[in-house]
């Protein structure tokens, strides 16, 4: 038990976080309202949901905003759940700009549409008839909606913690080679190259979950996005790593070879990776004016399963190391 | 070396006859001259014979041995990029000079010279030791130098727009920076490829 409590702990946490990714359900959200444009006299919007329950506890209210004025539905009928409909009279001479559509369930929730609607050929703004609350009331458990992410917000438990763990692992495996360069026992130069393999591993992951998310948001498997470039140009340098201790035969000379080039390499890769991407545009968040996640899209719903995902991973990276550094030595 | 330039760029101005667009011209420049950094920098190790090195390991420190090749292959690599941007110039230039800041431009193309010679000498120094040719050295350098490249193109695309110095110039002090940062690197790592 002394020896093995972080495997378990690790094991757990990993476990513990998929299946909190995979089963919190998401918060209900607003997905679609037909028309998209407004005409003076009387509009009927048609509004879906996503995980709402309409039909429970009466009819919710619904209104329109456009950032001076807005008004409520006369008429609000239920169709569904996730379906309802509601009747407004806009006044003459609106337009000009667009308009959030606002939900608001006898549950207290507040669902908003940004930009759901066109309000019109006119040039007047909403006359100021309804505002809708500041703070939604308190919920459960559960992620936040959001737009273009939806479901795939649960993404963020698996993509992200692969690359903190690949870091790690690489961060671990310079440590191994300068190590190496001072003392010059070949048992380090083991542990840095066994780091570098557990590393390409999690970096495969995180490149086939990260395409997954591209493909479900972006649009493209692949973008020409500096993060990405960034990713395979990493890639890249340890897969030449294990090129360069693949074509030396001898130890003495490969260890040698392969500690300055992983130094080396790092080094480099590192000042890439973490100032270029600050220097130009990325569709990641926190580059080129896009907020991260820690700002406030990583409200503490996500928190609760995204620490510990990561510190779980980060032990399975270390736990998979350890692994194939005793299996290398027991099979030598 | 210089020959290996100008056929390709002959080579190019054969294949395109005229119509370049400013980015592919750019990125067209810049792959000959990288394709040329790896050809002539991979002979700055490899064309020692053993000898030569017992020589040099007796005479001198290995941190003076890599800064004097360091020097010869990025003064080797201002010359090559200045003439091979003279050539490339004189045939494909047309209009994509006409709106260039051409100063900055040159100012560009040693500072990236003198920064992938600074990084492919010790990748090249690498590649010898293991005894193994221009293949392992391309295998070892590119991912090393790609994201060097990716800044040198997009400084030298600024220039080429005719952008001013001071909204230019951040790439370019970065490029610069990478280049002092690789030739420091170079220096601590050396002596350990140097002994036995």
């Amino acid at each position: 038990m002394k020896h093995w409590w972080w495997k378990l702990l690790a094991a757990l946490l990993v476990i513990g976080a998929s299946l909190a990714a995979l089963l919190v359900p998401l918060a209900p959200g607003l997905t679609e309202c037909v028309p998209s444009s407004l005409s003076p006299g009387t509009v009927t919007l048609s509004i879906s949901g996503y995980n709402t329950r309409f039909d429970r506890n009466g009819p919710p209210a619904v209104g329109l905003t456009d950032g001076h004025g807005g008004i409520q539905a006369d008429q609000v009928t239920v169709l569904g759940p996730t379906s309802v409909k509601a009747i407004f009279t806009i006044p003459a001479d609106v337009g000009g700009r667009s308009a959030h559509v606002v939900v608001l369930p006898s549950s207290g929730e507040r669902l908003v549409l940004f930009d759901a609607v066109w309000t019109g050929s006119g040039e007047g703004s909403l006359p100021d008839r309804w505002k809708f609350p500041e703070q939604a009331a308190a919920h459960g458990w559960e992620f936040p909606n959001r737009a273009i992410l939806y479901e795939t917000i649960r993404n963020l438990m698996f993509h992200v913690p692969m690359w903190f763990t690949m870091m790690v692992l690489q961060a671990l495996s310079v440590g191994y080679s300068v190590a190496y360069l001072r003392s010059g026992e070949l048992r380090t130069d083991l542990q840095a190259e066994k780091a570098v393999q557990v590393s390409l591993f999690f970096a495969a992951l995180g490149l086939l979950t990260g395409s997954l998310w591209a493909r479900a948001t972006w649009g493209a498997w692949w973008t020409n996005d500096t993060k990405l470039n960034g990713a395979a140009v990493t890639t890249l340098i340890y897969l030449a790593y294990l090129v360069l201790r693949g074509s030396v035969a001898d130890a003495k000379k490969r260890a040698d070879l392969a500690a300055v080039y992983n130094i080396f390499a790092f080094v480099l890769m590192l000042v890439f990776i973490m100032v270029l991407p600050r220097l130009t545009d990325s569709l990641h968040p926190g580059n080129g004016g896009n907020p991260a996640f820690s700002q406030y899209d990583l409200d503490d719903d996500l928190r609760r399963v995204f620490y510990p995902a990561v510190l779980g991973w980060i032990m399975t990276g270390l736990w998979l190391f350890n692994l194939r550094v005793r299996m290398s030595r027991a099979f030598r | 070396m210089l020959l290996y330039v100008i056929s390709a760029i002959y080579v190019c101005y054969l294949g395109v006859r005229g119509g370049l667009s400013l980015p592919v011209w750019n990125a067209l420049f810049w792959i000959i001259l990288l394709f040329a950094a790896f050809n002539a920098l991979a002979r700055s190790f490899q064309r020692e014979d053993a000898d030569r090195q017992h020589y040099l390991h007796s005479l001198a420190s290995p941190q003076a041995v890599i800064l004097a090749r360091g020097a010869y292959a990025a003064m080797t690599m201002m010359v090559l990029s200045l003439l091979s941007l003279l050539c490339y110039i004189l045939l494909l230039g047309g209009p994509v000079i006409a709106g260039a800041d051409l100063v900055q431009f040159i100012v560009v193309v040693m500072v990236g010279g003198a920064g992938l010679a600074a990084v492919l000498t010790l990748i090249s120094a690498i590649s010898a030791r293991a005894g193994n040719g221009i293949g392992l050295m391309a295998v070892l350098g590119f991912p090393v130098v790609l994201p060097m490249l990716l800044s040198i193109m997009r400084a030298s695309k600024g220039a080429l727009d005719g952008l001013s110095w001071s909204s230019n110039s951040t790439y370019l002090l970065w490029v610069f920076a990478v280049d002092v940062l690789t030739v420091t690197l170079s220096y601590l790592l050396f002596p350990y490829l140097w002994r036995d």
